[in-house]
């Protein structure tokens, strides 16, 4: 085992640095760098000498490969450099949105488990019921509907006919702070902010996740040691809860490992629809702006996550499965 | 010892007995998905939105751009406009229809793109698994998949002019990854396979292999993933147009109706409902073909 993940772990530097090296590439061949993006904003009628002298500061004029060297020996250093656009660190604007993303996503990786285990499972013990028919008709309707098109629906539906009590913008109302409204008052405010994007990726997320679930748990009671269960004269409940339900759940559980980049990567569409300042809407501002640096960060965390993620699925598998071994 | 005089014969002999297994193979899977109410359900509502793309010219009740702002907001159910207009006076289920041209043939252009470089990808890395062939062209594979699709898809189309021909291309360069590492898993098991052996011994090239005994037996996974490629090519494109970083006007697909309607939401929510509900429909027709050509091609795999 400490082989194989020695193994894997030296695996992942080459990975990152290729995936790094693409997307850096990409990246450079947009046309316009990053000071046409700033000076457009402040002054048209800006000196050329002015674009060519900040080119030169931010060492734009280098070959493509000495600048990747120099951004991935600073990234060693822990140093993700310095946003063209914002002109302050890149860590700090990072560390602004990621924790506006984390507040939405875990929650929503809480919520759409905690409602897609049971319904799954519901799902597939009535298999052909008519709950049965409703679940798994909800769950294909849910994974055809653009996500962009539920949020304009509930945006119609339910914030515009409420009259402006669900807000559909932004993350806090102004003004509203612990020290004069109580803890009570600012986590109702945060709830009343979160409802829509909330709802809508729930809703994408747990469509997939209980049809997971429910084809997981059906493949489980069709197994031979359900059936020994039953033949033992063990008591449904017994069958179901204890034993089928410990095999259904274990591939359902590992996949939320594959869900550990998502978590951080926020949507972009939803944090743009709803105006959430999070890394999702960061990093398709950045790519629009063309702030390398702060594109980068995000893919590099990204890709950081996505192969931890992978790792922890592995590691999780042979832990729970006595049967599954890596060398 | 020359063989290749004995080698004829067997091989013609074998091509006769595969034509015939192959025919009622393929009855069987057809009696398989013509048993599934869902999957031709899907298939003849999609023959159907294809019609209509095709003959848009001819089944669109208004010209593309046609306005008239006399006739502007109307709701739906208005005499003459089915759907109603928009702010400007445009008739919805005429831009619904026109529409359907990008948004449809996205899905089939961005599948061929995605399933020929990774089919090809996968095969050679597969036929070649474990060699530095193999190992070289899956890193670079799992490189791309690695970095987020939307952010690929936005910094690549940041690169190129967002024209309608270069969104198709890049959603298809931009999604074969996935493509190649299923590829490639039923190269390294297939190559394996006694016949594959057997032909083998036989003195058969490698092209002959893998495009004779390999890939004919790895179709199933390929043709499934690419039905369901399309439904997500679809999806892609109008998540680009959404945010506007996809077909530009005056062409006009589904995805950048709701993008537009969504600044009218308040006024003419039809602007925006019924674009997506036409992508809905569109994405979950695939799905369902895709998840009835799976059960239909092998049972075995049916939930």
């Amino acid at each position: 085992m400490a082989r194989y993940l020695t193994k894997r772990l030296m695996n992942m530097i080459p990975l990152l640095i290729l995936a790094t090296m693409i997307a850096f590439a990409i990246m450079q061949l947009a046309p316009g760098g990053p000071e046409n993006m700033i000076l457009a904003g402040e002054d048209a009628s800006i000196d050329p000498s002015a674009l060519v002298a900040l080119r030169e500061q931010w060492g734009l004029n280098d070959p493509i490969h000495v600048q990747y060297a120099r951004w991935i020996g600073n990234v060693v250093k822990g140093d993700f450099g310095y946003s063209y656009f914002q002109r302050r660190p890149v860590v700090d604007i990072i560390t602004e949105a990621l924790p506006n993303t984390l507040q939405l996503s875990i929650v929503v990786l809480l919520l759409s488990y905690s409602i897609a285990i049971p319904i799954g499972i519901i799902s597939a013990v009535k298999q052909y019921s008519w709950f049965d028919y409703t679940v798994t008709g909800v769950a294909f309707l849910g994974q055809a509907a653009p996500n962009y098109w539920v949020a304009l629906l509930l945006i119609y539906y339910v914030a515009m006919k409420s009259g402006g009590t669900i807000p559909t913008n932004g993350i806090t109302t102004q003004g509203i702070n612990l020290e004069t409204y109580g803890w009570i008052s600012v986590l109702l405010d945060r709830l009343k902010y979160m409802l829509l994007p909330l709802s809508v990726m729930v809703f994408g997320s747990l469509t997939g996740l209980t049809r997971y679930m429910r084809s997981s748990m059906l493949e489980v009671l069709k197994e031979d040691y359900t059936r020994t269960a039953r033949a033992k004269g063990l008591a449904e409940k017994v069958v179901i809860y204890k034993h089928a339900l410990r095999n259904a759940i274990l591939p359902i559980v590992t996949v939320s490992g594959y869900q550990l980049s998502t978590l951080v990567g926020g949507s972009v569409i939803i944090e743009t629809i709803f105006s959430w300042p999070g890394i999702g809407r960061i990093s398709f501002d950045a790519v629009n702006a063309r702030d390398y640096m702060v594109s980068m960060a995000v893919l590099l965390m990204a890709g950081v996550l996505t192969l931890v993620g992978f790792l922890i699925v592995d590691i999780v598998y042979v832990m729970v499965d006595p049967r599954i071994k890596y060398d | 010892m020359a063989v290749p005089e004995t080698n004829n014969p067997v091989e013609v002999k074998d091509r006769s007995l595969a034509s015939q297994k192959d025919d009622s193979q393929l009855r069987a899977v057809g009696r398989r998905f013509l048993r599934n109410k869902a999957a031709v359900f899907g298939l003849s509502v999609l023959v159907l939105l294809y019609l209509v793309a095709i003959f848009a010219p001819y089944l669109a009740p208004f010209p593309l751009d046609f306005l008239d702002v006399t006739l502007r907001k109307l709701p739906p159910g208005t005499p003459g406009h089915l759907l109603g207009t928009d702010h400007l006076g445009r008739d919805v289920l005429s831009r619904i229809i026109w529409g359907s041209r990008i948004s449809l043939s996205v899905g089939f252009i961005s599948m061929f793109m995605s399933v020929g470089i990774g089919a090809t990808w996968g095969a050679i890395a597969g036929y070649y698994g474990g060699s530095w062939v193999d190992i070289a062209m899956m890193r670079v594979a799992e490189a791309i998949d690695l970095i987020p699709v939307y952010f690929l898809l936005i910094t690549v189309v940041s690169v190129f002019r967002p024209s309608i021909f270069n969104i198709m291309l890049i959603i298809g360069l931009t999604s074969w990854p996935s493509i190649a590492q299923l590829v490639r898993g039923q190269f390294l098991s297939l190559r394996e396979r006694d016949y594959t052996q057997a032909s083998r011994a036989l003195g058969a090239t490698d092209s002959r292999l893998i495009f004779r005994h390999i890939l004919p037996n790895a179709a199933a996974p390929i043709i499934v993933a690419s039905t369901l490629r399309i439904a997500s090519g679809i999806m892609a494109e109008s998540s680009l147009s959404f945010l506007g970083m996809g077909t530009q006007p005056p062409a006009v697909s589904w995805g950048q109706m709701v993008s537009l309607g969504r600044s009218f939401l308040r006024d003419t929510p039809w602007t925006a409902m019924y674009p997506g509900l036409a992508i809905l429909i569109t994405v979950l027709c695939f799905n369902f073909v895709g998840d009835g050509l799976r059960d239909a091609l092998d049972p075995k795999m049916k939930r």
